[in-house]
Formats: C-alpha cells, structure tokens, sequence
C-alpha cells in the first residue's frame, strides 16, 4: 500500500519530472498564460501519460528491444489523436488556444521518459499511477506558474476578474511582461531556486568554486 | 522573392521557434552546456526541419487534408486526424534514412552528427514545425523557407545559450539556483533580447 502511494505521490516534489528530471518543459511554458488553458493541458497530458504507462506496461513482454520507442510513439500518438478529437468537439475555444500544444504531447518527454523508464519494467496498474503521479507533478509546476502569469498579467484568475485592471476604469496597471514568453522561464528559474532551497538534496554541483579573497593579512 | 525573404526573417528572428515558441526545451536545456554539441545538434536540426517540413507539407496537402484525396476519386474523404500519427512516422523514417545515407556517403559529417541524430525524432521542434506549417496552412515554397528558418532560428539560439552556459560556470550562484535555475532565467533574458527584434519589418 505504502509503494502505491510513493509512487503516486514522489513524483509531485521529491522527483518531480519538470523542475528535477528536466523533461516536457516545451508546453509547460508555452500554455501558461492562462489557467484555464493550461488547466486543459495538464488533463490532457495526465490522461494520456497514464494510458500510455498502462498500455505500454500491459504489452510490455510482447515488444522487442529494438522497435520499442516506435511502438511506444504508435501507442502515444493515438491516445494524443483521442485526447485531440475529445477536446475539439467538447472544449473547441479551448483546443484552439493550445493550438499546436496537444499534438506536442506526443513528443512531449515526460511521456515517452515514463513509458521507456517506468511502463517497461513494471506492472500495469503501478505504472499507471505512475503516470497519473507523473501527470500530476506536471500540472502542479503549471498551475503554479499561470497563476501568477494570469493574476499579474491579466488581472483575473480563471478569467474572473480579481484585480481591476486600468484600461478597464480600475487600479491595477498590467504587467503585459508577465504574457510575454520571457516572464515564463524566470518564473520556472525562481519556482526551481525555491523548490531547491526547501529540499537540499537536489541541488547540482558547481563545476568551480570560487575560492575566497586572499586576507590582506596572507598577503602581507 | 522579398515575400520569402520576409518569412525567412520572421521565421529566424521574430518567430523564433526555441525562444518564443518554446519548441525543443527539452534538448535545448539538457544539451547546451557545450557549444561544440550545441553547434552539432543545431546544425543537425536545421538539416531534417529543412527535409521534414516540406515533405510533410507534401503528405498533407495530397492525402490527408480535407478533400485531398480528390485525384483518388474520393473527394469526401477527410483524414486530417491522422496528422499527428503520419508526422510523427515520417519524421522518425527521414531521421532513419538520414543516418544510414550519411553513414554510406559523408563519414565525416555522420561523426559529428552521429549521436545527435536519434535523438531529435523527439525533439518537439522538428514535430512542433510540421503542425505550424499546417495550422498556418504554408503552400510547399513557403514551407521550404519556413522549415529553414526555423531550423536556423533553434540552432542559432542553442549555440547562444552553449555560449552563454560557458561563461556562467564560473560566476558565484546562490546555492539553490545553480544548474537548472540560472540556465531557465538566462534563457529569460535571452528570449527578452530577441523580443527586440519584433519591430523589424521587411
């Protein structure tokens, strides 16, 4: 029981796969700057890297070796023409907004990482958790960061108004900064320096240490 | 002339599909500590965009689009759902033959590219290219352009990123935001700067 909910739950923050492992960050920038969009996407991206584990794991002893990443492309490129289809006929605004972003899960690394790492070594139900928790440690990077791309940008949440905007008639003068893709990667460094500072383990080592200034006193 | 030339700046400069697309982050995070393998793969990049979007273009626009299918005699035949399968295929085949045809003919440029070169059939800016050129909906001349452009727009970021991550090794960095923390906000600062170039107009 405790193995089910480990794997659930690390990936969130002790492995979580965008701030730690360095993988699908393409789309976690792109669709952020609203949360209802990305909030799309990280449904999106958690249903199709679950089915994707859970597929690939339940056939995982009929593959061979040296096609696997082809097979794993097939599976994952048809759960994305499912998720694809599902979004434009119920949330079709929405799927306009991704735009290109949805058809990028395929290539998106989280999916395929879990699938080659996790999905061909372990059971099926264990690896969809994996994925689901996977899924779940993606979205949680991006809602982080279009909540604050969307309250300081736009000054709504969810796209209710939460601080008046100027050009409006109300007090709050927009960052248009925070829409522009820049403000999306510094969010992503500071959101990293932070999740590092709590947790020391993960942090890299430099290539060099500055050593310290000589004491006049050593000098002399 | 000047209508392609306009795209090809576009493409390179104001669109450029690393910094303000965010195509390819994975690679171009994970891959840019070096400017020798940053200049590799960015040249290695540029070569299967230039193949792949045109080739794509062809595929779409004579089987899977709507009614393209007419010259069959099957003029109601709407495919376009399989765009992401029928990509993703040939972008994995021409990286495939890629390989094997400059393994034959040209040793030298296939060592250099060698290990690059599997790796970018995920690299989402190879796939990320063919679904612009058709959400964009480019003729086959325009894709040509765009698929250089933007092919030359990620190399080119990359080798600035490689050289920028050069030099930032020896700088002093707060502890927690060495590695991936200061590479995400000089990737900021860098996309600010090509920002600038969204006022030129050809």
């Amino acid at each position: 029981m405790a193995n089910i909910k480990d794997t659930l739950l690390e990936p969130i923050v002790v492995n979580n796969p965008i701030a730690l492992q360095i993988l699908g960050i393409c789309s976690a920038l792109a669709v952020t700057s609203s949360m209802k969009v990305s909030f799309v996407m990280c449904l999106a991206l958690t249903v199709v890297c679950a089915f994707s584990n859970f597929f690939v794991s339940l056939i995982r002893h009929h593959i061979p070796g040296s096609i696997r990443i082809i097979v794993q492309m097939i599976i994952i490129a048809s759960l994305v023409i499912v998720v694809d289809q599902v979004l434009k006929a119920v949330a079709y605004d929405v799927s306009k907004q991704l735009s290109v972003f949805v058809g990028l899960i395929i290539t998106n690394c989280i999916v395929m990482g879990r699938a080659e790492a996790f999905a061909m070594k372990n059971p099926p139900i264990p690896s969809f958790l994996d994925g689901i928790g996977n899924g779940l440690g993606y979205s949680v990077i991006l809602m982080i960061v279009a909540f604050f791309r969307e309250l300081f940008g736009a000054g709504t949440l969810w796209g209710v108004v939460v601080l008046p905007v100027e050009t409006n008639g109300g007090w709050y003068v927009a960052n248009g900064m925070m829409l522009m893709p820049p403000s999306a990667f510094v969010l992503i460094g500071l959101l990293i320096w932070g999740l590092r500072s709590w947790k020391k383990t993960q942090v890299e080592k430099a290539d060099f240490k500055i050593t310290k200034n000589s004491q006049p006193s050593e000098v002399i | 002339m000047e209508y392609y030339l306009s795209l090809l700046v576009r493409s390179i400069f104001i669109d450029n599909i690393a910094l303000s697309m965010f195509l390819g982050m994975c690679t171009f995070i994970a891959l840019s500590k070096k400017i020798d393998a940053a200049i590799g793969l960015g040249i290695a990049v540029i070569v299967v965009q230039t193949i792949t979007v045109p080739v794509n273009n062809l595929l779409y626009n004579y089987l899977l689009a709507d009614g393209a299918l007419a010259w069959a005699g099957l003029p109601d035949v709407n495919l376009s759902f399989l765009v992401f399968l029928c990509f993703i295929g040939v972008i994995a085949a021409i990286v495939q033959i890629l390989e094997m045809v400059l393994d034959k003919y040209v040793p030298a440029l296939y060592n250099a590219l060698g290990v690059f070169l599997p790796l970018i059939t995920v690299n989402c800016a190879i796939l990320g290219g063919s679904l612009l050129m058709q959400e964009r909906g480019y003729d086959f001349a325009e894709s040509v352009v765009f698929g250089l452009g933007s092919g030359t727009s990620w190399a080119l970021a990359i080798a600035v990123l490689a050289g920028i991550r050069e030099k930032l090794k020896y700088s002093d960095i707060p502890e927690g935001l060495q590695g991936l923390g200061i590479v995400f906000i000089t990737v900021g600062l860098v996309s600010l700067g090509f920002m600038s170039f969204g006022g030129i107009d050809l």
